[in-house]
């Protein structure tokens, strides 16, 4: 009997190839879906990473409370130190110095006289440093507008649209004046050698990058920094290590307690990105949901109508003498069977280009053009262990939803009706 | 049940509910049936041979009264002990064929022996004999859709009778077949009447069915007008 099922079923199109090519789609189509939107938010947890908060951050106690104030004078120091000891601990991992500082920058004329002036926002990295892949990670070379990247001590770029407010030029000079460490006035000269817009409009406003020697001079800062980096290799953000890390670090900190004592930050526990990534899983858990909502609603009405159609070829069953709960057990059957090759297919399928789509990645810089963003002019999908099975959700579990619901209809008919509209 | 009742119907009655009253289609049809008959059943349309059959066939159940078939009361059977009853004793021809399509003619005869468990060797055998009662041992191996009605109607035949059964319900069995393979088909049928004792009841109005019965039950509004021993003018 079971061969027979077989043979109608691999025979007969409308009940094989139709509805797993349809559930292969939508499984596809969700698979996608899902190692898309993965990727997408792995895309923004990577520029934030790069931009700010790392994977994980090291920060002065103080520091990290009042962080948003640019707190310098409670810097991190002995970052060589620090830095060299979590080069030990966790020698995978690499660890770079940031300084961020406010302050403002005044353009001067000939006469030294201020001929505009700003506030401005300070990034100091270590741009200068042979093995350094800061300028990579900050994205500075694509975000260059006019003018060069600093190639030497004293050389900073600014925001292209803060230097047109101010109406300087690259070559020109500009001071900065801020606070050092100390709670001095910090006063220093710099040279614009370019300009830089990212397409994220806080850093495009008045942003300045400066190398971090420059910096730690100019604030007085001696082998201080704002705060640690540590990043993944292959800026891959893992929760868990990022969560061992951080205490395994916290926990070898002799006086956690004083304020200048180093604390390690996951990417989650700053400014409120945990809850902003709980949000957008959150969001991307809805969309699904409808998704596979409509995928099920989809592949339900596939199933009640290849049931509807087969009325006829049921009704011949059941008087030949076939009982009902075998003719509906052998739906139930043949819609798994459909289910599972469809959901499979669909699934190999989905991960297929997913996979391309992580390796290599959509380039949509063709797209981007003259928007000027930086931030992904690839765009790309990650599969986890869950995209290997998030597919049979709506594929399998639909599809099987589908048959026993159009079969309920057969269980519920007298047979001699089935007849009738057999007959007719 | 020695050779004696095969059917035995008392106060039969069906009711359809239509609107708010109900329609009677059958009003007490007392009917003996015994094996071995070659019966037809008469009668305009809408007189309720169709819901007869049904009824003995045990599609379908009768509002009051009762239906006793192979010393089985209908009435009393489940979905699953009806289904056991056509398995094993009933065969059904219907007024179209309703061959399975995506089935070769050999594996649409097959199809009840597979619900009665047969193993492969007999059914092989029993499935080959069936259709060469009907002359399509040729066309063993085509699809319903590569046959002409009579062919149909011939692989039709074959099904119903492939497990011997001793009861054979045909509703309008010639509807669709010319005047030759009406006679081919009838002619067989009286031919397995003879030989393995099987009992023939149609629903007709097919002059030629009737030619070939040996007793002819007149149904007229649901009630047994006419009830008579014939001589059968075709052999
Ligand atoms: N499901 C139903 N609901 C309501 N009335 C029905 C139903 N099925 C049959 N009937 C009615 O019962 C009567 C008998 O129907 P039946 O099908 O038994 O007639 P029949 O003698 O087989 O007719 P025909 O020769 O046209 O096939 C008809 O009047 C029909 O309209
Ligand atoms: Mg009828």
């Amino acid at each position: 009997m079971t061969r027979f099922l077989l043979k109608g079923l691999l025979r007969d199109k409308n009940r094989s190839l139709f509805p797993i090519v349809i559930v292969t789609l939508g499984v596809m189509v969700s698979v996608l879906m899902y190692t898309f939107m993965l990727g997408v938010i792995d895309d923004m947890i990577r520029s934030n990473a790069k931009l700010d908060t790392g994977h994980v951050k090291v920060m002065s106690r103080a520091f990290s409370e009042i962080a948003q104030q640019l707190p310098n004078d409670l810097a991190l120091s002995g970052v060589r130190g620090i830095i060299s000891g979590l080069e030990n601990n966790h020698p995978e991992m690499e660890w770079v110095p940031r300084i961020r500082f406010a302050g403002l920058l005044d353009i001067p004329d000939e006469n030294g006289e201020t001929r505009a002036q700003g506030p401005v926002i300070g990034v100091a990295a270590d741009l200068l440093g042979k093995d350094s892949k800061e300028i990579e990670r900050l994205n500075i070379e694509t975000a260059v507008i006019r003018g060069r990247l600093p190639e030497n001590p004293g050389e900073i770029v600014i925001s292209d649209e803060f230097a047109s407010n101010l109406g300087v030029e690259i070559g020109e000079q500009a001071t900065l004046i801020s606070a050092t460490s100390t709670g001095s006035m910090a006063l220093q000269n710099f040279r614009l050698v370019g300009t830089v817009k990212f397409g994220v409009g806080v850093l495009d406003r008045n942003m300045m990058i400066a190398d971090i020697s420059d910096a730690q001079y100019t604030l007085d800062m001696e082998d201080g920094a704002s705060e640690i980096l540590g990043f993944f290799p292959n800026l891959v953000y893992d929760e868990i290590e990022a969560d061992r890390v951080a205490d395994s670090f916290n926990e070898g900190v002799e006086n956690p307690e004083d304020d200048f004592s180093p604390l390690m930050f996951t990417l989650r526990q700053q400014q409120g990105l945990g809850e902003y990534l709980d949000m957008t899983y959150l969001r991307i858990w809805i969309i699904l949901g409808s998704f596979f909502f409509v995928m099920s609603m989809v592949l339900w009405n596939a199933g009640l109508m290849s049931g509807i159609r087969r009325f006829g070829e049921i009704g011949v069953r059941l008087a030949i003498g076939e009982s009902k709960a075998h003719v509906y057990s052998s739906l139930l059957i043949e819609s798994i069977l459909v289910g599972i090759a469809g959901s499979m297919i669909g699934t190999a399928i989905g991960l297929g280009f997913s996979y391309y789509l992580q390796e290599v990645g959509w380039d949509i810089s063709g797209m981007m053009e003259g928007t000027n963003m930086v931030m992904a002019d690839v765009m790309r999908a990650r599969i986890t262990p869950e995209s290997y099975y998030i597919g049979f959700f709506p594929g399998l579990f639909a599809t099987f939803l589908g048959s026993a619901i159009s079969g309920i209809a057969v269980f519920r008919r007298r047979t001699a009706q089935l007849f009738k509209e057999l007959e007719a | 049940m020695k050779n004696g009742a095969l059917i035995t119907t008392s106060g039969l009655v069906k009711q359809y509910p239509v609107g708010r009253g109900h329609f009677t289609a059958l009003r007490d049809i007392d009917l003996i049936i015994e094996r071995g008959e070659f019966t037809g059943l008469v009668g305009p349309s809408g007189s309720g041979k169709t819901t007869l059959l049904n009824i003995i066939g045990a599609l379908d159940f009768p509002t009051s009264g009762s239906a006793v078939v192979l010393g089985t009361d209908t009435t009393k059977l489940t979905h699953k002990t009806a289904a056991r009853l056509r398995t094993e004793h009933i065969g059904f021809i219907f007024q179209t064929y309703n061959l399975l399509p995506v089935y070769t003619v050999f594996e649409n005869v097959e199809l009840p022996l597979l619900l009665l468990g047969m193993d492969q060797g007999r059914r092989k055998q029993a499935v080959m004999d069936s259709l060469e009662w009907v002359g399509l041992t040729d066309k063993a191996k085509s699809r319903p859709a590569q046959l002409s009605g009579g062919e149909s109607q011939r692989v039709a035949v074959a099904r119903a009778m492939v497990k011997r059964p001793g009861l054979v319900l045909a509703d309008e069995p010639t509807a669709n077949l010319d005047v030759e393979n009406s006679h081919n088909i009838l002619k067989m049928m009286v031919k397995l009447n003879k030989e393995l004792e099987t009992t023939f009841l149609f629903a007709t109005h097919d002059q030629k069915v009737i030619d070939y019965v040996r007793r002819k039950i007149t149904l007229i509004d649901g009630k047994v007008a006419e009830d008579i021993q014939t001589t059968p003018k075709s052999q």
